[in-house]
């Protein structure tokens, strides 16, 4: 039987859920509206909520001091890259787990989850050596390889969940059809798992673009990405609430846009094996 | 040609054998019905065929080369599965031509066989649709089709009607039996339901926890089961089996009558039981007799016209030159 739900039940609930989203969505509209404050009013107190005198003057301010368009440029390419060099690794790898599992397949899985719950901080040092070792300090294609690293588990996961709602006898038909390997994966299980793959892309993207601790500690100036541009905002002159909240805010944007248009695959890539 | 030859097949999962050693020989041109009850190994040994599961031991032969270790795509066999097993994200023309471009066939060929198919098997209309706007019945017919392009010296079919309700699997049953008078390829169906083993194999194999029970024609396998497993799995309703004193008066451990075998009366017979329940088929009914004092229930097939209700007495005779006789091994005594 259906619960029924009254209407003054429905709207208690629409209440409570909008609630807790602009709670959730709080620290980053005020992000946005300190952006168009002045820093005096930025660190007003009692803080000035809508009524105060808009300005696009940091943002001009921001744009005169950084080469914003440099620092984008180089999120787009470490994120981008990291995450089409961990899909290619991890469609074989995913595929194998998924249709050819061995006694040993679950553990893998938990063991590649669990390299997730060591502190990035405590392997910080060995890679920061290899860095210093092979050149790759500031460098785009370093960053590339150490998310890839870093997202691989995860990217792989998801594969592995996705792979599996796949039925093996279209594999099995595709193989007494006289697929070899390749085309089997080629035309049959990529096409099939497009929206999976979609919504891995996506999410490891947004994972890639937001990664602050590696691309803080292993860039300078040269492969330096938004993150890196944030944080010459928070440092030498003291805060200055306003600019930083300008350059947070163009940081962020695009990654916002990009998930606003995607959000019903990320939606399902999050909940993806949870229901059907 | 499709003669395919299994010489002491094994196969293992870990430490569970579930095909012990086994040999059988498939004809080419011959329709071959695997049929056993689930867990018998039927659809492992078809996969064996198929190169889809690797043999632990022994050997299978395909037109007289050794395939044991050749991969299924280059066994020159096309399988058409339970669940159909399509291309959801080609249309009906892309997933029949799929085997055809696999095989890297000229553009033009591969556009000739797809329409010819198409058209024997009543696709034409569909042939642009994916297989996600089509009926059960049409997957079905498209799961041949992606079959038949390709030519195969044998076609292996994995249970493909039990999918599909019970009208159009008749209508299924009767299509691939024209197929194969038709093409006059060798081909491999396997089935847990005995009705369709008798009705579409030239040969049935009877296949219980891995083991061959028993192999012939469908009458042979009906008129001189080997043992109790095989008399009691071909025929519906089951062949109704009676031990002790009643075996004993023909030398036997074991009799087993046919339902078809036994005449009723409500006045004279051999044997006197009480009608438990009476099903109407409109042409035939069953009728379960209960109270005989000779196995739980007898089972009687009757004419339809035949009106005995719940709780009546009748009496029962059985046609005694189709009784079979069974040892206390259970294997038939000739």
């Amino acid at each position: 039987m259906a619960r029924s739900v009254t209407s003054r039940r429905k709207a208690l609930n629409t209440l409570v859920a909008w609630t807790i989203g602009l709670l959730i969505f709080f620290p980053i509209l005020w992000t946005i509206l300190t952006s168009f404050k002045t820093e005096a009013q930025a660190i007003s107190d009692p803080p000035v909520f809508l009524f105060f005198d808009w300005t696009l003057e940091n943002y001009a301010v921001v744009q005169e001091r950084s080469n914003y368009m440099r620092f984008l440029w180089n999120s787009v390419i470490i994120a981008g890259g990291s995450t089409i060099l961990g899909i290619i690794i991890a469609i074989p790898a995913a595929w194998s787990m998924a249709f050819v599992p061995s006694r040993r397949t679950k553990d893998i899985l938990l063991w590649m989850l669990s390299t997730k719950m060591l502190p990035a901080v405590g392997v910080l040092y060995p890679i920061y050596l290899i860095f210093i070792q092979f050149g790759l300090l500031d460098n785009r294609f370093g960053l590339v390889v150490v998310l890839m690293l870093i997202n691989l588990p995860i990217i792989v996961w998801m594969l592995y969940t996705y792979f599996k709602e796949i039925p093996g006898e279209i594999l099995e038909a595709a193989r007494m059809d006289g697929a070899s390997l390749k085309e089997e994966i080629l035309y049959v299980l990529t096409p099939m798992a497009i929206p999976g793959i979609a919504s891995t892309i996506l999410l490891n993207f947004i994972l890639a673009w937001n990664e602050a601790f590696w691309t803080l500690n292993l860039t300078a100036v040269n492969a330096a990405p938004l993150t890196a541009f944030i944080a010459s905002y928070s440092s030498p002159e003291g805060l200055f609430f306003a600019k930083l909240s300008a350059a947070s805010t163009m940081a962020i944007a695009p990654i916002l846009i990009l998930g606003w248009f995607s959000q019903k695959q990320l939606v399902r890539g999050l909940t993806f094996g949870a229901v059907k | 040609m499709g003669r395919i030859t299994l010489d002491k097949v094994t196969k293992s999962f870990g430490e569970t054998q579930v095909i012990p050693p086994l040999d059988l020989t498939i004809d080419d041109g011959e329709f071959t019905v695997f049929v056993g009850p689930s867990g018998c190994g039927k659809s492992t040994l078809l996969r064996l065929i198929a190169g889809l599961e690797d043999t632990t031991s022994g050997e299978i032969r395909i037109d007289g080369t050794d395939a044991t270790n050749v991969p299924p795509a280059k066994r020159g066999l096309a399988m058409v599965f339970q669940s159909y097993a399509l291309y959801p994200h080609m249309s009906v023309r892309k997933n029949i031509a799929f085997p055809l471009r696999m095989a890297k066939m000229d553009q033009a060929e591969i556009e000739r066989r797809v329409e010819g198919a198409a058209s024997v098997l009543n696709l034409s209309d569909y042939i642009e649709r994916k297989p996600g706007q089509l009926s059960g019945g049409q997957r079905q017919r498209v799961a041949i089709g992606r079959a038949i392009v390709r030519e195969p010296s044998a076609f292996l079919f994995d249970e493909p009607l039990s999918n599909l309700d019970a009208a159009l699997r008749v209508g299924m049953r009767l299509e691939i039996s024209e197929l194969h008078k038709r093409l006059e390829t060798t081909m491999i169906y396997v089935t847990h339901d005995q009705v369709e083993a008798m009705t579409m194999a030239d040969k049935i194999v009877v296949l219980r926890a891995g083991h061959i029970e028993q192999v012939g024609s469908p009458l042979e396998l009906y008129r001189a089961p080997r043992n109790l497993f095989v008399a009691g799995f071909i025929g519906s309703p089951k062949m109704n089996f009676v031990s002790g004193e009643e075996a004993g008066k023909h030398n036997a451990h074991t009799i087993g009558v046919r339902p078809e075998h036994i005449t009723v009366s409500e006045s004279e017979g051999r044997w006197r039981g009480v009608v438990g329940v009476a099903e109407h088929l409109g042409s035939d009914t069953f009728f379960h007799i209960h109270q005989t004092g000779l196995a739980e229930t007898i089972t009687v097939r009757a004419d339809g016209e035949v009106g005995f209700n719940h709780g009546d007495t009748i009496y029962l005779t059985p046609r005694d030159e189709v009784i079979h006789r069974f040892d206390q091994d259970g294997l038939r005594i000739a």
